[in-house]
């Protein structure tokens, strides 16, 4: 029979367990506090912009303001040219944009395996593109669209000296935007596309139905939540982007509002860049100024505000269902 | 049993279908490549046109050039000039100078408050946090922008009596709020990926939770942390808006953060509307673009590789 | 008469069932050889079967011994999965349902399939067993909804829902969407059913109603189940076939298996030695 041995207990070893410092003890203290202050300082900063902007610039808004013209050099009137070129632009944009991205999207989650070398590519180019400087692409707007898709329109289609589309037009700014808000959809959509439980993509495949089938009937409604998420940053941040447009379209004033792809158009970003540095009296523009930038300010706010709600709810249905 | 009349699978359909996806998946690679094509092409100039290379060539661009005879050799952009002048030696520098404070101002208040979010706050807090940064990283630049110019460039002189109202120092804080949602977001996802077993083992010896942070939690989140901090600089090398707003836009060399300074993104974007097409300054122009996309491919390349590299080690450890 | 190694050549018999009808038991399906990796990693070994026509045939054995990897290949569900590799013969009626058959929704047609845990499409009652016929071509609104309403029949779910067919599938109680997800699998008339483990996420009166169903079903269909409990398989299997490790170590008459297995492991397992 064999005894069970019992371990032998090491020897005893001569020292004691010193009480924690009071430095040790405090420095928790301390560093929470620190960190917190970092954590307020930012939030006041936030609150500050947000809190000087609604200071100066609510007098400012109403119906009349939104919805009239500028007048007499900007001193007065209302920002309505601007508001209606930032909307004709966005939707132009998302009209582009979300089918790209969503079918990127889509590829990558469901066409092929995470450690292919096409995939990483594209994760590659995608990071890539999500980091352009904005003025890049308003470069690229100049260079691409309007010196080498226009144009090339242009000596196809049409004869006269004059440039058609080779010239800043609302389309190309709005193809240059949809480039630099790609990455922002493909990453909402492909979020929302990972939350899709395989089980119920199988008992699409179960009863017979093809991948495309699949994708159109069941995938797709199931990631719409991620898709509007998706898109609705990107309005946002198109909305907001003015290096990009700059040069592809938009304009200070036009005494039209724009109704052709080719025509240029107004719109809130630009409007506030050029009445800042270039209003010949800054203090006259100042009122106009604040609203606008009021404006533009509750519009990115509001858009964002409705995407982490939509958000937050599908990451609490996932959780629920998973 | 009756059987139905089941409609064969178009091939066609599918086919069509998968291409259409492939073919869209490709837009982001193809655009990738597109763009540095096309700004690059309007640069090469620089390189082979002998006339474009008597104003503006790498040398020129590069060294100290003697302008005028009776003065001695310098650094100067001042396009133009009767002289043109294209060093990009200044605007090299006012890059770095507006990045600088940025950094200097965003990194430790981002990654201190990511400290604190995923280490200290609790979940009820965290999820008002959270949400209030990624409105800060909606404000758009522009509007950042302005209120650098309006605003902040009047407290900053009041307070420090500076010469010049719009300088570096402005810019770079303007800046620096820009990219502080970028930091904290990185550095607080690195923090709270840092699995819980670790920390319960620290803890469960007697540590509390700063030294646990401290020693434990933050050296395995450098990676992470380090990632975002590297794509926070990308995002203020490029940033357009706010320096061409508030930084002054004069292309100056000094060593001072209170003089004005010209950013690459601001010349570009004050430069280009009123450029003859085609011209000298056009190319350098585009070859300032090229200097800014590639700058910024490679920096978010680099903070990519940590990201994924932190993310091998976090699996080896878990799994 | 009946044969009782699965390894005999086929024979056709017929028997009479409950209704007084001819009843073919002959195999409605067949596997020779059948081996299977999921990259480099081989998970099932040389599994020779027959499945009988009209018959529950029930796979039992511990977990990750490759029973539902088995049931998957059986209607090439292990095609959606990137990187597998099936060798071997798979027959439904004498055709190889991976080589004579072109198109694999013939396949998933002809052999249906019930998941383990119930996944209804986030979609009304109505549009889910309508699903499979949609999207395989039938689209007179009559045909369908003659077939939904005698799917949801043979689910044993007709009266329940017949009310509430526009109601989203979610609405419904666990043991009501498992059979909603039967009825989905029945509207396209397969011949075949395979359930993976149809009732283990089921309360014990749910489950004995699954059953019931089950016992009603093989009447004019032929069913595969995979299964972790034993006196399930038991209770409603004409056939079973015990998986240990990727091999198919026995297979039989289920009252065969139960009294009187021929190896040593389908013994230990059943009566409990290891799960």
């Amino acid at each position: 029979m064999i005894e069970p041995r019992i371990a032998d207990t090491p020897p005893p070893v001569d020292y004691e367990v010193q009480p924690t410092s009071f430095l040790t003890r405090s420095s928790g203290t301390v560093s929470k506090g620190l960190t917190l202050l970092a954590v307020i300082i930012i939030i006041a900063m936030l609150a500050v912009i947000i809190g000087n902007v609604i200071y100066h610039g609510a007098s400012t808004i109403s119906w009349d303001f939104l919805t009239s013209p500028p007048e007499n050099g900007m001193e007065a009137g209302g920002i309505f040219p601007a508001v209606f070129g930032t909307v004709a632009l966005v939707i132009l944009m998302v009209i582009a944009v979300v089918p790209i991205g969503v079918l990127t999207a889509i590829y990558l989650q469901e066409y092929t395996r995470p450690d292919s070398k096409i995939t990483r590519l594209i994760r590659i180019a995608i990071a890539n593109l999500a980091g352009v400087p904005s003025i890049v692409f308003g470069l690229f707007g100049l260079g691409f669209f309007i010196g080498f898709v226009g144009s090339g329109i242009d000596s196809v289609f049409f004869d006269s000296g004059r440039p058609v589309w080779g010239q800043p037009a609302i389309i190309w700014a709005a193809m240059t935007l949809s480039l630099l808000t790609l990455p922002v959809v493909i990453i909402a959509t492909e979020e929302a596309l990972r939350t899709i439980p395989a089980e119920l993509k199988d008992a699409s495949y179960a009863l017979g139905a093809t991948k495309l089938q699949t994708i159109v009937r069941v995938i797709i409604p199931q990631a719409l939540p991620g898709i509007l998420t998706g898109g609705i940053l990107a309005v946002s941040r198109g909305a907001g982007e003015v290096a990009p447009i700059m040069f592809t379209g938009a304009a200070y004033y036009l005494p039209y509002l724009p109704s052709k792809l080719n025509d240029q158009f107004m719109e809130l970003g630009y409007h506030i860049y050029v009445m800042a540095t270039q209003s010949p009296d800054v203090e006259a523009t100042k009122p106009i100024l604040y609203g606008t930038v009021l404006v533009l300010l509750v519009l990115t706010f509001l858009l964002n505000i409705i995407a982490i709600v939509i958000r937050s709810k599908m990451r609490r249905a996932r959780s629920h269902a998973g | 049993m009756s059987h139905f009349e089941f409609k064969p699978k178009s091939k066609i359909r599918e086919f069509l279908g998968e291409k259409i996806i492939f073919l869209s998946a490709l837009s982001a690679l193809i655009v990738v490549l597109l763009i540095f094509v096309f700004i690059f092409k309007e640069s090469i100039p620089i390189f082979t046109d002998p006339e474009v290379q008597q104003e503006a060539s790498i040398d020129k661009m590069t060294f100290q050039q003697q302008y005028y005879k009776d003065k001695p050799p310098k650094w100067s952009w001042q396009p133009n000039s009767e002289v043109p002048k294209y060093s990009l030696l200044p605007l090299a520098l006012g890059t770095l100078k507006a990045a600088i404070v940025a950094m200097l101002f965003a990194v430790p208040l981002a990654v201190a408050a990511a400290i604190y979010t995923s280490e200290f706050a609790s979940s009820r807090f965290r999820e008002i946090i959270k949400p209030i940064i990624e409105l800060l990283a909606g404000i758009p630049s522009v509007v950042l922008g302005f209120f650098a110019l309006i605003v902040l460039a009047t407290v900053i002189q009041e307070a420090l009596g500076l010469t010049f109202r719009l300088n570096a120092l402005t810019a770079g804080i303007a800046l620096g709020l820009a990219v502080i949602p970028i930091i904290f977001t990185v550095a607080e996802d690195a923090l709270s990926a840092v699995p819980m077993p670790l920390r319960n083992g620290a803890l469960a010896l007697g540590a509390n939770p700063w030294q646990v942070s401290l020693t434990m939690v933050l050296p395995a989140a450098l990676p992470g942390i380090s990632a975002g901090v590297v794509l926070g600089f990308g995002r203020a090398i490029g940033e357009t808006m706010i320096v061409l707003m508030a930084s002054g836009n004069a292309a100056v060399i000094s060593a001072s953060f209170t003089d004005s300074i010209r950013t690459f993104s601001a010349t570009i974007a004050a430069e280009l509307a009123e450029v003859v097409f085609g011209s000298a300054h056009y190319n350098v122009l585009f070859f300032i673009g090229s200097l800014l996309f590639v700058f910024t491919f490679a920096i978010n390349l680099g903070g990519d590789l940590l990201l994924s590299r932190l993310k091998l080690k976090l699996q080896g450890r878990s799994s | 008469m009946q044969d009782d190694t699965a390894n005999s050549p086929t024979r056709a018999m017929f028997q009479v069932n409950q209704d007084g009808k001819l009843v073919g038991t002959g195999n409605k399906m067949k596997t020779r050889n059948v081996n299977f990796s999921y990259g480099s990693n081989q998970v099932l070994f040389d599994i020779n079967t027959d499945i009988r026509e009209h018959q529950v045939t029930a796979l039992i054995g511990p977990s990750g011994c490759g029973k539902s990897t088995f049931l998957r290949t059986l209607n090439r569900m292990n095609e959606t999965i990137p990187g597998t590799k099936m060798s071997g013969k798979i027959l439904l009626d004498d055709l190889d349902i991976y080589h004579d058959i072109k198109d694999v929704s013939t396949v998933r047609t002809r052999v249906g399939m019930v998941f383990q845990r119930s996944n209804p499409f986030p979609k009304s009652i109505f549009a889910n067993v309508a699903y499979g016929l949609r999207v395989n071509g039938v689209t007179d609104k009559d045909i369908v909804e003659d077939a939904v309403e005698a799917a949801l029949q043979s689910a044993f779910l007709w009266d329940e829902v017949k009310d509430k067919l526009d109601v989203s599938a979610n609405m419904l109680s666990g043991g009501q969407q498992q059979r909603l997800c039967i009825a989905r699998a029945l509207a396209v008339r397969p011949e075949v059913v395979l359930m993976d483990e149809p009732a283990s996420a089921l309360d014990p009166i749910s489950t004995s109603k699954i059953e019931e169903l089950i016992r009603e079903l093989k009447k004019k269909y032929t069913i595969v189940i995979v299964t972790h409990n034993m006196q399930q398989a038991a209770r409603i299997s004409d056939y079973t076939g015990f998986f240990y490790q990727g091999v198919l170590v026995e297979f039989g008459p289920t009252k065969m298996i139960f009294t009187k297995p021929s190896k040593k492991q389908t013994e230990d397992y059943i009566t409990g030695r290891f799960g």
